[in-house]
């Protein structure tokens, strides 16, 4: 099953080339460089989260809608 | 045949009042109030369908100036042809009518633009620092869920029953780059720890196959049939299965697939080789392994996972792109979508972590799981929590989200200015344009009329019964043409 449907894919991926202009998904960063990034994400959310997390989570309740 | 997939998000939002008097209604109709009273002069929702309605006129003469406080239900159209109201006791914005996934996922940034400012705005009406915050996302982590449906176009000859059996299994599966993520478990008889995290915001609240209910014992496939266009000709499905996406591409990827889906169907090529055995309790078990390794039964005794069921359909789709075209999602949005699907579904196989600037579940999970490691914090823990719900608020300050690292299709220019225009391509546009141009002659407006009050005369309604019909290109020159609303009135032949 998966070899029949990467075969299948081949003339997909030549098409990629032509039509995407931004990053794909697929990251080629180092693990050392993402790990960086994930920790000034961490920082920030350190800065910006609720500060009372149990409050925050214990009110935030919604009537049910559709 | 498969007819253009003229498409559409509804989202309703989750709703807060911080240092004031939290009741959801009043809250969400003074955003809105708020909202509309800074932006522009007020035009009332129709209810009537057919009828010529003299009584929409009291209806919608709100004056403009309306209290601080406002507890009427507020029901809105905004001249970018939106919809902005209060359904149940959340604030919504049903978007204007779009052709594309790319025109989707612009209009929805300008309802998320539009909530932002909604908030500013409400701000300054308040007083002792109380504000209102809102955000999108479908559970508020307790079992109650609010959703972000999708409308798309689909022709009245294809049968119902195909288009129930054939689409569930894409409803079922998409959820692996769609969902929205979510910390814990709300399915009912289940604790909430007995997940740590799941996919999708919305599949906990899963109960049926196919059916009417959009509230209580929801439905995979929602059957209300109300077309806001000719029935004889049209259907709208109304899909409520869906998350709200704060990924861009998520949300491109969600309507994009969905119409070529559907298209399939349409010409009936997608066919029946993924009906699966038991569609609800796949749907939560899909949201509840983030491995993507578990497999699902299908109807002919097959196991797949979901992964491989994604794979199949995008081979179908690329089929069905060879031997009859994508023009009706797009031609140029199709086959972009064509490519990010798979370039998505290839990530997601090697490593979904490397899919976390596309898809928000493997956003919102890599800083729930960063946050527990730097902080040795169990499962369970208030704060992991508290990142979930906060991923979704709309305030720019505070959106986990917004500094998630997302890649962005939208120019956020284009995103403002699509707070106030119109798409181009539908019936929109005509809506658009008359409460632009004649805000004071528009009394009332619905997804399929207008109602003009031009002074003398009983009202005049305007029927829109073809969403393809009032594009820019039919109308620009009629209404730019047009002095007044009388004037258009007598060119249209109303």
């Amino acid at each position: 099953m998966m070899a029949e449907r990467t075969h299948k894919q081949k003339p997909a991926t030549e098409r990629t080339d032509e039509v995407v202009e931004e990053a794909a998904p697929a990251r080629s960063e180092s693990g050392e460089k993402l790990k960086g990034e994930l920790d000034d994400l961490l920082d920030e959310i350190d800065e910006v989260l609720e500060s009372n997390a149990e409050d925050f989570v214990k009110s935030y309740v919604q009537k049910g809608g559709q | 045949m498969a007819i253009p997939k003229v498409c559409g998000i509804e989202t309703e939002y989750g709703v807060v009042v911080r240092g004031g008097d939290n009741n959801p209604v009043s809250a969400s109709s003074m955003l809105i109030n708020a909202y509309v009273n800074a932006t522009s002069r007020k035009i009332g929702w129709d209810f009537e369908d057919e009828t010529p309605a003299n009584d929409a006129r009291g209806f919608n003469l709100d004056d403009v100036f309306a209290p601080d406080i406002e507890t009427s239900l507020v029901n809105a159209v905004l001249p970018n042809g939106a919809r902005y109201y209060v359904d149940h006791a959340h604030p919504e914005i049903s978007n204007p009518e779009t052709t594309t996934a790319a025109e989707a996922v612009l209009w929805d940034r300008a309802a998320d633009e539009i909530v932002r400012a909604s908030m500013t705005y409400a701000r300054e009406v308040m007083h002792d620092g109380a504000e209102i915050v809102i955000y999108k996302n479908n559970s508020d982590g307790k079992g109650n869920s609010y959703g972000c449906h999708e409308n798309y176009l689909v022709s009245r000859d294809t049968p119902f029953g195909r288009i129930v059996a054939q689409i569930t299994p894409h409803f079922v599966t998409r959820q692996i780059y769609c969902g929205a993520g979510k910390v814990g478990c709300e399915q009912p008889g289940r604790e909430p720890g007995e997940v740590a995290f799941q996919l999708s915001q919305r599949a906990d609240f899963f109960e049926e196959e196919v059916g009417l209910e959009t509230t209580l014992k929801r439905p995979i496939v929602n059957t209300r049939d109300e077309p806001h266009c000719d029935p004889q000709k049209y259907r709208r499905l109304h899909v409520i299965v869906g998350d709200a996406n704060m990924s861009e591409v998520a949300t491109y990827l969600k309507v994009g697939t969905t119409s070529i889906m559907l298209a399939m169907i349409e010409d009936n090529e997608l066919g029946d080789e993924w009906l699966l055995a038991s569609p609800v309790s796949a749907i939560r078990q899909v949201s509840h392994d983030p491995t993507l390794q578990r497999t699902i039964l299908l109807r002919d005794g097959r196991r797949v996972t979901a992964l491989e069921i994604q794979f199949g359909l995008l081979e179908r789709a690329r089929k069905y792109e060879q031997t009859h075209g994508l023009e009706v999602v797009g031609d140029e949005v199709g086959r972009d979508v064509l490519v990010r699907w798979e370039q998505v579904l290839t990530g997601l196989e090697r490593d979904p972590d490397s899919t976390a600037n596309w898809v928000d579940w493997v956003a919102k999970r890599r800083l729930v799981d960063g946050f527990a490691a730097r902080h040795d914090l169990q499962p369970g823990s208030a704060k992991l929590k508290a990142i979930d719900l906060q991923y979704h608020d709309m305030r720019p300050d505070r959106c986990l989200a917004l500094r998630a690292g997302l890649a962005t299709m939208v120019d956020p220019a284009d995103a403002v200015a699509a707070m106030t225009e119109p798409p181009t391509t539908t019936r929109a546009y005509f809506r658009g344009r008359c409460l632009q141009k004649f805000p004071g002659e528009v009394v009332a407006a619905n997804w399929d009329s207008l109602v003009f009050d031009i002074g003398r005369d009983p009202l005049r309604r305007v029927p829109m019964m073809e969403p393809l019909r009032g594009t820019a290109q039919h109308v620009a020159n009629l209404i730019d043409q047009s002095a007044t609303a009388a004037e258009l009135l007598e060119r249209l032949g109303a």
